[in-house]
């Protein structure tokens, strides 16, 4: 059985993540994603679970990473301002390969910005974020269903290869309230779980992998006594300065994630099977798009939609055929144009890339991004 | 338990010798802590360990247990996710005066004001030694730092009281001199029910010693000796005879407060109930 339900993007994150199984949320107020720790305050007791709001948001990963080496599932939720201080401990997962779900609620940047504006300024930072060579995921919503779905994603994605998993919503889609069909219960959703050992604790290396290059993670309190550090270290876990650890660390990091795109990577095609262009965008800026492919099918022009709900790693492979299918592509975001360096990058030249950028706090109109596809047609 | 007994069962095989310079005082620590782990009796398997970053929070790597080397200034927030998500693990905190006190203040102050069951270990040497001699929040009023040529004009904090007023339920201070004490201390903050907090004096031969004309690790434990007032000495001392000198023991404990993942737990039992 289930049930239809009008909410927010935020709240569907909530549900999401309950659904998943997360257990546990440290948090730091913050506009635009405060609804995620409020209701999880509420939520997260009556199933067993933990909040704690910390006295900062640096506290605030440092918390649910303490409480993913317990073997929860765990989240924390900010924007812009607190995604700047989470940096410093993102790449601690990264580099430790801790499973964390990391919700960024964009808002127009820098520093204080905009608190209540929506904005995909932060497309490069999700990426790039923290200092060092690291790899991560990062997913992003375009609807209240879909908020909830990519939320229980995020936590497959992230226990499966032990890697923070970013959130990277916008304030349209963590605001706007939308039916959402949810089930009555979340018995039925498939709850990730953690690799463990096969092997005894004394033959345990806390970083030795199989072909996965994952390597498995007991929980603290298992017996298996494991050392977690943000040095490089080799597969024993313990630290190690040799040249040859930074790099067989390093590239085990990078292919873990980067040799299983297809597991990854998700795109959605939208009226592109006969396009002779594409406009690519995500979030709130997709829905712009979907409207404004449909008004310009309606006048018999052939322009179709590629919508990344895996942003990063980025959708290599699925622009470089678009590249070869259609006759120009053009890039809508809600920034100055961050998401389009990469499709320009992966295109090469190969066919016309137009960036139109909407970055005064709305998003566009389906008329105006109708006009500038036009225009960028030639038309 | 004879000290390689001590070693054997717990400390890791292959990780020593340590980093450590030689007359420095983190092995001191160190060892206290696990002989006060040992003297508490607990589950090596029911042990978490979290340090920062900084000489003494290397110390992690060495011990056998579920430790945790983490970020500089971070220990106690990591700290805090594992016990309030896994309240049957003991919680250790092994931080610096800099990680503790100037980068990680801020956590350590709000860890103290929960209440939240773990037992920190301040190892106290006046200076960041890993980066070569800076000083820190806790280096003394007028010390040499290799950023302190002129010697410091910031006032350093009493980590002590700021705790106690932070609402810490269990403060205790002692050096590494007087070792028995520090153990001794070490292990009643384990068993402590709430935030522990213990700051161990320790000497820097090397960065801070060095620096400021301290003499050899000898003369600065001697100094310990001489600047340690036991509490039931420092008592009957008035202002003047305290000056230059600090007290050792129990400095404050509270056990009527609740600890904080107890209170979680009847705030999960309330909110099953139906009750806001």
């Amino acid at each position: 059985m289930s049930k239809i339900l009008l909410l927010q993007g935020n709240q569907a994150v909530v549900e999401g993540a309950i659904a998943a199984g997360c257990k546990f949320f440290g948090g730091y107020p913050i506009t635009p994603s405060t609804e995620i720790a409020e209701l999880l305050a509420e939520r997260l007791p009556l199933v067993g679970g933990k909040f704690i709001q910390m006295e900062d948001e640096i506290a605030s990963m440092g918390a649910i990473i303490g409480a993913s080496l317990t073997g929860k599932k765990v989240m924390t939720a900010t924007s812009g301002p607190g995604f700047s201080l989470k940096q410093e401990l993102i790449g601690y997962a990264c580099m430790a390969e801790i499973p964390l779900v990391i919700v960024n609620v964009q808002r127009v940047g820098p520093s204080t910005g905009q608190p209540t504006s929506p904005s995909h300024g932060d497309v490069m930072q999700a990426r790039w974020g923290t200092h060092g060579d690291h790899w991560l995921i990062a997913l992003t919503p375009a609807s209240v269903p879909e908020c909830f779905e990519i939320t229980v994603r995020a936590y497959a994605l992230s226990e499966k290869y032990r890697v923070p998993v970013i959130l990277l919503m916008d304030e349209v889609i963590g605001h706007m309230r939308e039916k959402i069909e949810l089930p009555d219960t979340y018995d039925n959703i498939p709850q990730p779980e953690r690799k463990l050992p096969t092997c005894p604790p004394e033959k345990f290396n806390a970083y030795a992998t199989d072909e996965s290059l994952v390597p498995p993670m007991p929980p603290f309190g298992s017996g298996y006594r494991l050392h977690v550090t943000g040095l490089v270290h080799d597969e024993t876990g313990f630290p190690k300065g040799t040249g040859a650890a930074t790099v067989a660390s390093t590239d085990r990091q990078y292919h873990k994630l980067y040799d299983n795109l297809d597991d990854i990577v998700q795109v959605e095609n939208y009226k592109l099977d006969d396009a002779e262009y594409a406009v690519i965008a995500f979030g709130c800026a997709a829905r712009t798009a979907y409207d404004s492919i449909d008004r310009a099918r309606a006048e018999g022009l052939k322009v179709g939609l590629l919508r990344p709900i895996t942003i990063w790693p980025f959708a290599d492979k699925q622009v470089k055929e678009l590249a070869s299918k259609v006759k120009g592509i053009m890039v809508h975001e809600l920034n100055r144009g961050q998401y389009v360096l990469e499709v320009e990058r992966a295109v090469a030249g190969k066919i016309p890339v137009t960036s139109y950028c909407k970055y005064d706090n709305e998003p566009a109109t389906p008329a105006q991004l109708l006009a500038e596809i036009k225009k960028a047609m030639g038309l | 338990m004879s000290m390689e007994q001590i070693i054997d069962k717990y400390f890791r095989p292959g990780r020593l010798p340590h980093i450590w310079c030689p007359g420095c005082g983190n092995g001191v620590i160190t060892g206290a802590i696990v002989k006060a782990i040992d003297q508490v009796g607990l589950d090596q398997n029911a042990v978490a360990v979290i340090s920062g970053i900084g000489c003494s929070s290397r110390a992690s790597g060495y011990l056998d247990f579920n430790t945790v080397h983490s970020a500089h200034g971070r220990a106690i927030p990591v700290a805090t996710g594992i016990k309030l998500a896994d309240p049957s693990l003991n919680v250790v905190v092994i931080t610096g005066d800099g990680d503790a006190t100037a980068i990680g203040g801020n956590h350590l102050i709000h860890a103290a004001r929960r209440n939240i069951d773990m037992t920190v270990v301040l190892y106290n040497n006046s200076i960041y030694g890993m980066t070569g001699g800076q000083y820190s929040p806790m280096t003394p009023l007028g010390s040499k730092a290799t950023t302190a040529p002129y010697a410091t004009i910031e006032h350093d904090f009493n980590v002590t009281e700021l705790v106690k007023a932070a609402r810490a339920t269990f403060v205790a201070r002692a050096t590494t001199f007087h070792t028995q004490t520090l153990i001794d201390l070490i292990a009643k903050g384990i068993q402590h029910k709430g935030f522990s907090f213990i700051e161990a004096v320790s000497a820097c031969p090397i960065s801070f010693g060095r620096q400021n004309k301290m003499g050899g690790p000898d003369a600065m434990m001697m100094w310990q000796r001489d600047h340690a007032a036991p509490l039931a000495a420092w008592e009957k001392l008035n202002d003047e005879q305290r000056q230059g000198k600090f007290p050792i023991g129990i400095l404050y404990e509270d056990t009527s407060r609740m600890e904080y993942t107890e209170a979680y737990d009847q705030l999960i039992a309330k909110a099953q109930g139906g009750k806001k």
